[in-house]
């Protein structure tokens, strides 16, 4: 047995109240984040489990171990969850609501109840999405393409649909909270161009939700409307269009992908100058990119219809935008790793899962590259090619940031630091099992296996065993950080305030900080990134 | 083993070579990038690991460079763009002279019938080195036709039509999936391509006893008393249809619109939508009162009627005299 510190404690925002009212009535955004990093944990293991199933059936080329029924309620519900009710507030809920008045140098977020109740909100939209899962689940995919989804699943189209609505509310009060944060509530000094890049992905990020959730709102609620009283907005014996709702669905649910993964480029901005001891090449440049992806994110979506019956003019200018979102994400690569140029690198787990990051995330990028191509898209759309090239983007690069992002900051949320040498194995075995989760699906995709298939030809199986056999690697590369992170909050070694000898605002208050975060309000005076002024730790092992 | 383990799909159709080449092409620039950025990386990982006594070198950034690698990454992509658009163009350019499929998908099969009036279920025999043109609807939910070996798919609506062809070069039988979500048995909507030669395939279409399509519409275009009005001579109450299929048609509110299916679908089922210019909306409505077949037929006479004096392959089916 580990013995408690035996300085008397100091008063942080852990320690100050204690008791579960203490937690539930809480507007101190870093106790908030904590409510959402168990949720969203909950809800990452749900879908993780449902993914884990989905692969075991697939194992076989026939339809062995569930019923398709089933097999199609899994695969929905693990799109579901996983992309409403994890990676959504993923990095924003968790990390952002931890940083982002840390960051500029607030004592909170504008509306401290307002963030509380985006929280609760959240709970009740995903209480309604396991009722949804325990009494039967929905089978629509998690697109709802109708009139699929209005007119023929005999599933829980109407509790899902509305889970999501639900749940669109929480992410639209954040995005409100950070937006209207970054504008008013930044220190003294601290100047929109000293901001960390971290803030400004979350500020691009914020603009998304704000202004594309309102879309998804809509749609949904146009599906529940034509479902329950039939409108006839969706039908075609109505008069209406089942493409009206796939321009709507991925109106918002293009943009989706850049909340998701905006967040983690702006972690991904914090840890290598950090781990390079250096400022960030290409400050500008970067912080221009979130923004611009932000906005050309919106004109894009089409590109999910090349083969729905659009015009093949529209289908030619959507190609064309989608290769101008793709220079900026470009351009993020070429600086993340020109900053490492001239550097004092070390490789401590943050730094691995930055490294891992890069690689995924520029596989993902070029592979969107094919299916921004007309003539490609046509054969790989709808195939396990663009389930591959999700993937990577969603996870290869959203969850590498964010596990990234936890092993950064938890010394600062916790106040103990995580066993850094499980801490890089855990980094290597999820890399080695993403790749092979998902590499062979490219090659499946080009090859012609549709996506959401119970049972598929013979020829296709060794890829998909291959895949079944990443995914039991990559459930292990999971599951390690949140058994060494639960570990360490009472065995870990006491964190310093600035383990790392990082740059930023939330390095220079306590770990754990105090609930208003600074003793007395920060003057900035120096540039993001200032690394030439600031030591770098004598504990952190050097070299791989 | 390697049937067991493929690495490349079957390559069957004129489009599937083009799609081939832009997708090598992609896969070596990909590799070219990977490699390029990872071994930066490792070089400065290993170069610039920290070592007692060396402190980083402060770089604010450099606007060539950024532009340098804004610019170039820019136009491989537009390049890239082009390319997929030329092949997209080219599928997209209709067919000529092409044998036509009428294809009807539903929860879960598709039903295909040739113009020639032979009907075939989750099967489907076309002949090699021909353009085929896939006239397509469904009855229920979105499906997609998709065949690997030709590199092609369109997903199918219901409530109108939407078309693709190709054109295989080698026989052989090839998958053919329902690429859209469709409920439950939605990896059970499969079936085949079978690809002939053009001899094989006339005496396989000759095989069982069938009706052109044309002329099945024909017969249904006086049942349904359609040929009253729509009179061959102008003089009816509805516009003639002779050679209207393909052409421009002014409507009565000034608009143009193109004589294709979709406009023939949409005229018969709500008529009052596009009025021709000249006529009153005095048509009856026949949604719910034709089946898609049914249309299908009626789609392939009005076609019909447009079509050239007979060549070669299916007859003009105005004339021949009715039953």
């Amino acid at each position: 047995m580990a013995t408690a510190a035996v300085t008397p404690e100091r008063e942080h925002y852990l320690n100050q109240e204690y008791g579960i009212k203490s937690w539930l009535l809480t507007t101190d955004h870093k106790r908030i984040a904590l409510l959402y990093l168990v949720s969203i944990t909950f809800f990452f293991f749900i879908g993780g489990f449902l993914a884990l199933l989905i692969r075991l059936e697939l194992l076989t080329p026939a339809g062995d171990l569930v019923l398709a029924d089933t097999y199609n309620k899994l695969f929905t519900m693990h799109g579901q969850i996983m992309i409403f009710f994890f990676l959504i507030p993923s990095i924003p809920a968790v990390l952002g609501n931890f940083l982002v008045p840390m960051m500029i140098g607030a004592k909170d977020l504008a509306f401290p109840r307002i963030n509380l109740l985006s929280w609760y909100i959240y709970i009740a939209a995903g209480c309604l999405m396991l009722y949804c899962l325990g009494t039967g689940g929905v089978d629509t995919g998690w697109t709802f393409y109708t009139p699929f989804s209005t007119a023929f699943s005999n599933t829980r189209v109407v509790e899902a649909g509305l889970a999501i609505f639900i749940a669109g509310f929480s992410s639209i009060l954040t995005g409100l909270n950070f937006v209207v944060t970054i504008h008013r509530m930044r220190a003294p000094g601290m100047t929109w161009t000293r901001l960390p890049l971290f803030i400004w992905s979350h500020y691009a990020t914020s603009i998304i939700m704000l202004l594309g959730t309102p879309v998804l709102a809509i749609t949904l609620v146009m599906v529940v409307l034509e479902r329950t009283l039939h409108l006839g907005i969706f039908d075609p014996r109505l008069g209406g269009d089942p493409l009206l709702f796939q321009h709507l669905f991925w109106f918002y649910s293009h943009p989706a992908v850049y909340i998701m993964i905006l967040p983690s480029m702006g972690v991904i901005s914090e840890i290598i100058p950090c781990f390079s001891r250096k400022r960030i090449f290409g400050y500008n440049f970067i912080a221009l990119a979130s923004i611009s992806i932000a906005v050309i994110g919106f004109l894009v979506w089409a590109h999910h219809m090349f083969v729905a019956g659009i015009s093949l003019y529209s289908a030619l200018i959507f190609s064309l935008l989608s290769y101008l979102v793709a220079v900026p994400s470009a351009i993020k690569v070429f600086n993340w790793t020109a900053t490492m140029y001239k550097g004092s690198i070390t490789f401590s787990t943050p730094m691995l899962y930055a490294f891992g990051f890069i690689g995924l995330f520029t596989m993902g990028g070029l592979t969107g590259l094919f299916l921004a191509a007309l003539g490609i898209d046509v054969h790989v759309t709808d195939t396990y090619f663009v389930v591959a090239h999700f993937h990577y983007i969603m996870v290869g690069g959203a969850v590498m940031g964010y596990l990234g992002g936890m092993h950064f900051w938890w010394p600062k949320i916790s106040g103990r630091m995580y066993p850094e040498n499980w801490g890089r194995l855990a980094a290597l075995i999820v890399f080695i099992g993403f790749n092979l989760t998902f590499f062979p699906q490219f090659i499946l995709g080009y090859l012609g296996m549709p996506r959401r298939y119970w049972q598929y030809p013979p020829e296709y199986q060794v890829l998909n065993v291959l895949s079944t056999a990443g995914a039991t690697i990559l459930a292990v590369g999971y599951l390690l950080p949140m058994v060494y992170f639960l570990w360490s909050m009472r065995y870990g070694k006491i964190a310093d305030d600035n383990p790392w000898g990082a740059s930023g605002l939330e390095w220079m208050t306590s770990s754990p900080p105090p609930t208003f975060n600074f003793e007395e309000t920060p003057e900035v005076t120096w540039e993001a990134y200032d690394y030439a002024n600031i030591p770098a730790p004598e504990e952190v092992q050097v070299g791989g | 083993m390697f049937d067991n383990f493929p690495l490349w799909p079957a390559r069957a159709s004129v489009g599937a070579a083009n799609v081939d080449a832009l997708y090598i092409f992609l896969v070596a620039l990909s590799v070219f990038t990977c490699v390029a950025i990872f071994t930066m990386i490792l070089v400065f990982a290993v170069k610039y690991r920290r070592r007692p006594g060396v402190v980083a070198e402060q770089i604010e950034g450099s606007n060539a460079l950024e532009i340098t690698w804004s610019v170039i990454p820019m136009i491989i992509f537009l390049f890239i763009f082009a390319w997929g658009a030329v092949i997209y163009f080219h599928e997209r350019t209709p067919a000529r002279d092409s044998a036509q499929i009428y294809v009807v998908a539903k929860q879960w099969m598709w039903k295909l019938q040739h113009e020639e009036g032979v009907r075939e279920i989750n099967e489907l025999h076309v002949p090699v080195d021909r353009d085929v043109e896939l006239i397509m609807t469904s009855q229920d939910v979105i499906h997609s036709f998709y065949v690997p070996a030709f590199r092609i798919k369109q997903d199918v609506l219901p409530g109108r039509y939407t078309t693709f062809w190709f054109r295989a070069t080698k026989t052989g039988t090839y998958h053919l999936f329902c690429a859209e979500y469709c409920g439950t048995q939605h990896s059970g909507m499969i079936g085949q391509i079978v690809v002939m030669e053009p001899a094989q395939y006339e005496a396989w279409l000759s095989g069982g006893p069938s009706i052109p399509l044309p002329q099945a519409g024909q017969k249904l275009f006086a049942e349904l008393g359609c040929s009253t009005c729509h009179r061959a001579d102008t003089q009816g109450r509805g516009p003639s249809l002779e050679g209207v299929f393909g052409k421009p048609v002014m409507l009565e509110d000034g608009r143009t619109v193109m004589a294709d299916e979709n406009y023939v679908r949409e005229s018969i089922l709500t008529p009052a939508a596009k009025v021709v210019k000249g006529f009153k909306p005095v048509m009856p409505v026949f949604q719910g009162l034709v089946s898609d077949e049914q249309l299908n037929a009626l789609v392939a006479y009005v076609k019909s009627l447009s079509q050239p004096p007979p060549e070669q392959g299916v007859k003009r089916a105005s004339a021949t005299p009715l039953p």
